[in-house]
């Protein structure tokens, strides 16, 4: 069954916690992940592979490019569930 | 002109203790660090060999979670000891371009490495971790210690095999002399107690197959000793010239009065059966720190407890100190610790600047039926090393024919 967009909020800010050490709380829809989570590129990957794990999906590295944001991490991977 | 060269700092993370006090406290008690792993993957590999000198505190218990999965064991044991001596030496404020690194592993990191391929394996390349090379690369705790602590003046990494830790505090004087750096973080490090090199340290015969008895199985110097124990952790001394730390009012522990490296040329294993490699390296270090033979007081011993190798040592030392070798109070604290290949130098060369400073050396475990062709001068107690001027020297010898030699005096 398909995760919320919350739950896969909560899903992913777990697992950049445990990449990086960032507080979960600290992970908001509206925050970059490079300029206000200050996560570089490597762990944006560790990042991705977690979460393809984690949620059953698949992210194209095309398109990582594109998840600026929290927001953009979790519409693309709410939508790729469906 | 030759500058004083000391150490201010130590730290350790050790099969004895998650700290340098600990550690020293179950080594003076003649505790052994050796245990049965406890392990699934022993049984699943049904290996020969099934006790190890595993760290005693695990990192779980020191370090963050995100932490403990993007650095390799070897190098999380680097940073949890050099916490310890950057602290330990009053976390010194020096430039960051004259504070360097000189740091050595024998193995690297093999944990990382072989998840990495088993993942590969089962999942695909899609799964493997992307910090996989920066995790298994053998100077990823130079690096790590660099970036913790702003050291730019160079993070050098030996490898040397189970010389590479006491070849590093050769190199941290080194870079010292040559005026690179004021003051340098020193070590090694090893977190390898994995089934593979267990298995393919069984294979060539090197290990001890004490299975019954862990404690009682690196017993260095005894007739029944039949191969070393293998051991982890890390062991770091912060080095500086004795103006910087003078300056900045330091305590200071001994000196580094010198070290050597040689090489056999003889066997990628074996060890050069007169020594002669090795009693070069006693020499050439007693000579650059400027002591006569006739001045050194404490040998911490290679001494890994394995029928050739101790021998050959006992004769290099012969060689070189005569008839007199079996009068000097020497401690073979693999006894102890087991044997953490690229760590084991770095964690002697602590036992010896403790030695000096607590004016002790520390018992050698296990000694039950010494061997008669080598009597040296070695005990189940501490042995006082008197009211007067301490020189020690530590020795470390490794595949590849590599001999190294540090010299520490009591300071004056």
């Amino acid at each position: 069954m398909a995760l919320s967009a919350d739950q896969v909020l909560a899903g992913l800010a777990e697992i950049v916690t445990d990449e990086t050490g960032i507080a979960t709380d600290a992970v908001q829809l509206d925050k970059s992940f490079t300029d206000d989570l200050d996560i570089d590129s490597i762990s944006m990957m560790t990042i991705v592979v977690a979460a393809e794990d984690k949620f059953g999906v698949k992210i194209p590295d095309d398109e990582v490019k594109n998840l600026v944001t929290v927001a953009d991490a979790v519409n693309f991977i709410t939508s790729a569930q469906g | 002109m030759t500058k004083k060269i000391v150490v201010t700092g130590i730290g350790t993370t050790s099969p004895l203790g998650g700290n340098v006090k600990d550690t020293w406290k179950a080594l003076l008690a003649g505790e052994s660090g050796v245990r049965t792993i406890e392990a699934d993957w022993v049984a699943e590999h049904d290996l020969p060999v099934t006790f190890a000198g595993q760290i005693k505190v695990s990192p779980e218990n020191v370090m963050e979670k995100h932490e403990l999965k993007r650095l390799d064991p070897s190098t999380q044991y680097a940073l949890i000891a050099a916490k310890e001596a950057f602290e330990d030496a009053g976390s010194p404020d020096v430039a960051g371009e004259r504070l360097g690194v000189d740091f050595a592993t024998g193995i690297g990191g093999l944990w990382s490495l072989i998840d990495s391929w088993e993942v590969l394996k089962e999942k695909g390349p899609r799964r493997v971790y992307p910090l996989t090379i920066p995790m298994l690369m053998p100077n990823a705790a130079a690096g790590n210690i660099s970036m913790q602590y702003g050291a730019k003046a160079g993070a050098r990494t030996v490898v040397s095999a189970c010389a590479s830790g006491t070849e590093s505090i050769v190199a941290a004087y080194d870079h010292l002399q040559a005026g690179l750096a004021d003051v340098v973080i020193a070590g090694g490090t090893e977190g390898v107690v994995h089934p593979l090199p267990l298995a393919a340290f069984s294979a060539m015969q090197a290990l001890s197959k004490r299975n019954d008895d862990p404690a009682g199985a690196s017993r260095p110097y005894n007739t029944d000793r039949d191969g070393f124990v293998l051991g982890e952790g890390a062991a770091v001394l912060i080095i500086e010239t004795e103006e910087h730390a003078l300056a900045r009012g330091a305590k200071i522990y001994a000196e580094l009065a010198g070290g050597a490296v040689t090489s056999d040329s003889y066997h990628i294993t074996a060890p050069d059966p007169e020594g002669s490699g090795a009693a070069r390296a006693v020499m050439d270090a007693l000579a650059i720190s400027g002591e006569e033979l006739s001045a050194v007081n404490h040998i911490n011993a290679h001494a890994t407890s394995t029928p050739v190798g101790d021998l050959a040592e006992y004769k290099a030392l012969k060689a070189v100190f005569g008839s007199r070798i079996d009068e000097i109070p020497v401690s073979a604290t693999k006894s102890s610790t087991g044997h953490l290949l690229g760590g084991t130098g770095a964690l002697e060369a602590l036992f010896t600047v403790l030695a000096i400073h607590e004016r002790v050396a520390p018992p050698t475990i296990n000694l039950t039926n010494q061997d008669p062709e080598i009597p040296l001068k070695v005990s189940g107690e501490p042995q006082p090393l008197g009211d007067g001027r301490i020189v020690a020297i530590s020795n470390s010898f490794g595949f590849g024919g590599h001999n190294a030699v540090a010299v520490f005096r009591s300071y004056e």
